[in-house]
């Protein structure tokens, strides 16, 4: 690929300081752990994982909402370094813009829907005219597939699914490059949520919009994303191209995720990978690879060391010793 | 005779700006031991409908029904103290917010005790054995320890566990468990529905999952129901609702699940949104978002015909059976085909071709 990423992450880490009370140590909460990855204009990079695995954290590192604690992030060309508590300039925080899983949040009811559209203009476009500005709000509530009488009424007139379509038409009013979804589509119906993704895919194809699209819902993610990311404890056990994870998914945390989503299909014989016990605590992190108290092909080496992302195949690595038992435990399974 | 016994359950509720239909003329009737599913989208009345028969919904709702009975009881006629019994002892529920349905100021231990103690009674060291044995059952490990916690030192998966110990405390012949795994991550989603199943077996319960999950219905449930804005549009087997839908609206949530849709550009959707409270179409319910629609939809209510076993409540049902058998002469399940009524465009269309225009 020669074509230039819009963002790329190198060993991207966020971690939490908690303070220590009456009775606790202090301690340190890894959220994010080592993430690298690189992302194309056009193209949607999934983050798939359970709640506590740092999809969000990771989110709010590549809005700039929170600087990374240590690593590399480079968007459309410019490092960002950041310090805590220092604000990215301007320019690169119009370029990533983010859209939150519930969209009865994140709307201000108090404002119309035309006035929260043209916030991020006045705010950044000083020199534009309200006129103009109106006439660009309007011009993107069609866009999103809402009317224009839709324009001066309240957040509470809505459903669910248009009240995501207006978030959505918020955070491409200053024209970004790249969109953060963060569970763009758990909270709402399946009949609706269809419609959500048909009118991402449509904005993406119109804009050449990049999207980090985090998800727990892997048949939503297998069928938007080229890229995929999975993530455990904090840290990407398994990346690569949406297709190669999709039909043989190499780790053992992977293919558990995988076999433990429900599937529509009654015919269909269930072979279960299955997880035993709960995620670890980020105050008590197991020793050596994270995902080994849950692991079926665990053993003793795995505790002693925190096996890095290695190529496997193609553009596929994986972060497990024992990724050859892995794939042939699936291939046995599938043979037999 | 069925063990839960329900015909033309309604539930109304007197808001502000009049009178709600919530939930009209639904039946259900789980037999023993039995694997049942409520499907539907939220505001289809799957969870209003249960908590009815629970009776365990507040005052303002209207309930009616031609029948509501459990075991032979009619629940509608039993004294509350009568139905108190019966309700959380024979017949028992788990809720979707493990977290906010557990009391934060007691430990679960407490909590299990006074289920049992409620309905079964018993010495204190029996029932606290009873609970010991119920967390084991449930996978919780170390019960000793865990029976002294307090609901917020466990995660969302244990408290699950620890509500469902509570509902099958007093070995209830019907648990209703509404969406009992929304809550949760799909590992721990995977773990939870199989306990339920293995209970469900092991204890020859019915049980009865609420859920908007069409992946939860294909691996779970035996029966399926499809609800959407309050009625009761479809009752089949699982395996012949995913194969063949009879309901337009089913066809089209199904079509509109991500990993059916292929390889298609863009996903089928279903237009427009469930109706609310004061923008209910005339006619069929399902009117303005079904692609099959004709005039006589928009204006006369359907009835589910009497001979048909997935009593669909659509004017023209959508994979009859007698032509599924696919044969010339359509005398084998003695009533005539349905092609005579269909409209000539519900025809013309290609069902195998799913694109749903927006």
């Amino acid at each position: 690929m020669n074509r230039e990423p819009v963002l790329s992450a190198t060993h991207l880490t966020r971690h939490y300081q908690i303070k220590g009370g009456a009775f606790s140590k202090p301690a340190t909460v890894k959220a994010l752990n080592e993430a690298s990855f690189e992302l194309f204009p056009g193209q949607t990079l999934a983050v798939v994982g359970e709640s506590g695995c740092g999809k969000s954290t990771l989110a709010r590192v590549l809005t700039m909402i929170e600087p990374p604690t240590s690593g590399e992030l480079t968007i459309g060309g410019h490092q960002v370094s950041l310090k805590e508590g220092q604000r990215p300039p301007a320019a690169l925080r119009r370029e990533v813009q983010i859209i939150f899983q519930n969209p009865y949040g994140s709307l201000n009811p108090r404002k119309t829907v035309a006035t929260m559209l043209e916030e991020p203009l006045k705010l950044n476009r000083k020199e534009m005219h309200a006129t103009e500005r109106r006439q660009k709000a309007l011009e993107m509530i069609e866009k999103v597939g809402l009317r224009p009488e839709h324009a001066d009424r309240y957040p509470h007139m809505f459903s669910g699914g248009q009240r995501q379509r207006i978030a959505i038409a918020r955070a491409l009013m200053l024209n970004p490059k790249i969109l953060v979804l963060d569970e763009p589509v758990s909270a709402l119906d399946l009949s609706i949520q269809a419609q959500v993704l048909n009118l991402l895919a449509d904005l993406q194809e119109e804009f050449g919009l990049a999207y980090v699209f985090i998800s727990h819902d892997l048949s939503v993610v297998r069928r938007i994303a080229d890229d995929v990311i999975v993530m455990y404890f904090g840290q990407p056990v398994e990346t690569g191209p949406a297709e190669a994870v999709f039909s043989t998914p190499r780790h053992p945390y992977t293919q558990a995720l995988f076999s433990a989503t429900p599937v529509a299909d009654p015919t269909r014989s269930r072979q279960r990978v299955k997880l035993k016990g709960e995620p670890p605590s980020p105050l008590a992190p197991p020793p050596g690879c994270p995902f080994a108290p849950r692991c079926h092909l665990a053993t003793a080496e795995c505790t002693r060391e925190d096996p890095p992302l290695e190529s496997v195949s193609d553009a596929v690595k994986v972060a497990c010793i024992h990724v050859d038992q892995a794939v042939a435990g699936v291939e046995r399974a599938e043979a037999g | 005779m069925a063990l839960l016994e329900i015909e033309g359950l309604s539930v109304r509720f007197q808001t502000s700006s009049g009178l709600f239909t919530a939930v009209e003329d639904v039946d259900i009737s789980v037999d023993r031991g039995e694997v049942w599913s409520i499907v539907g989208e939220s505001g289809s009345g799957k969870s209003v409908s249960m908590l009815a028969t629970m009776g365990l919904l507040p005052w303002t709702a209207q309930v009616t029904a031609d029948r509501l009975e459990f075991d032979g009881q009619d629940l509608q006629r039993l004294s509350s103290r009568q139905r108190r019994r019966i309700v959380g002892g024979e017949m028992s529920m788990i809720f979707q917010e493990p977290m906010s349905s557990l009391n934060p100021c007691f430990t679960v231990g407490t909590q299990i005790d006074e289920m049992i103690k409620q309905h079964k009674g018993g010495s204190r060291k029996e029932r606290h054995e009873r609970a010991l044995d119920l967390l084991a059952q449930v996978g919780i490990p170390d019960p000793a320890r865990r029976i002294k916690a307090f609901p917020h030192q466990l995660s969302g998966g244990m408290s699950q566990r620890v509500m469902i110990a509570m509902a099958i405390s007093c070995d209830p012949r019907l648990l209703i468990a509404d969406e009992p795994t929304t809550a949760l991550d799909v590992t721990i989603q995977a773990q939870i529905l199989e306990l339920l199943l293995k209970l469900q077996e092991e204890k020859g319960m019915a049980l009865i999952l609420i859920t908007h999950d069409m992946g939860v219905v294909a691996e779970t449930a035996k029966h399926v129901i499809v609800q959407y804005a309050g009625r009761q549009v479809e009752k089949q087997e699982v395996k012949s609702l995913f194969a063949n839908p009879r309901h337009p609206y089913t066809e089209a949530l199904l079509s509109a699940l991500p990993e059916r849709a292929g390889d298609q550009d863009r996903l089928p959707t279903i237009p427009g949104v469930v109706p609310g409270q004061h923008d209910r179409p005339t006619g069929c319910l399902f009117n303005p978002r079904c692609r099959y629609v004709t005039d006589h939809c928009r204006e006369v209510e359907p009835v589910v015909a009497p001979d048909d076993p997935a009593r669909t409540l659509c004017h023209y049902p959508l994979n009859d059976p007698a032509e599924a058998l696919a044969t010339p002469s359509h005398d084998v399940s003695g009533h005539p085909p349905s092609d005579g009524q269909r409209p000539p465009e519900a025809n013309d269309v290609n069902r195998g071709n799913r694109e749903v225009r927006p």
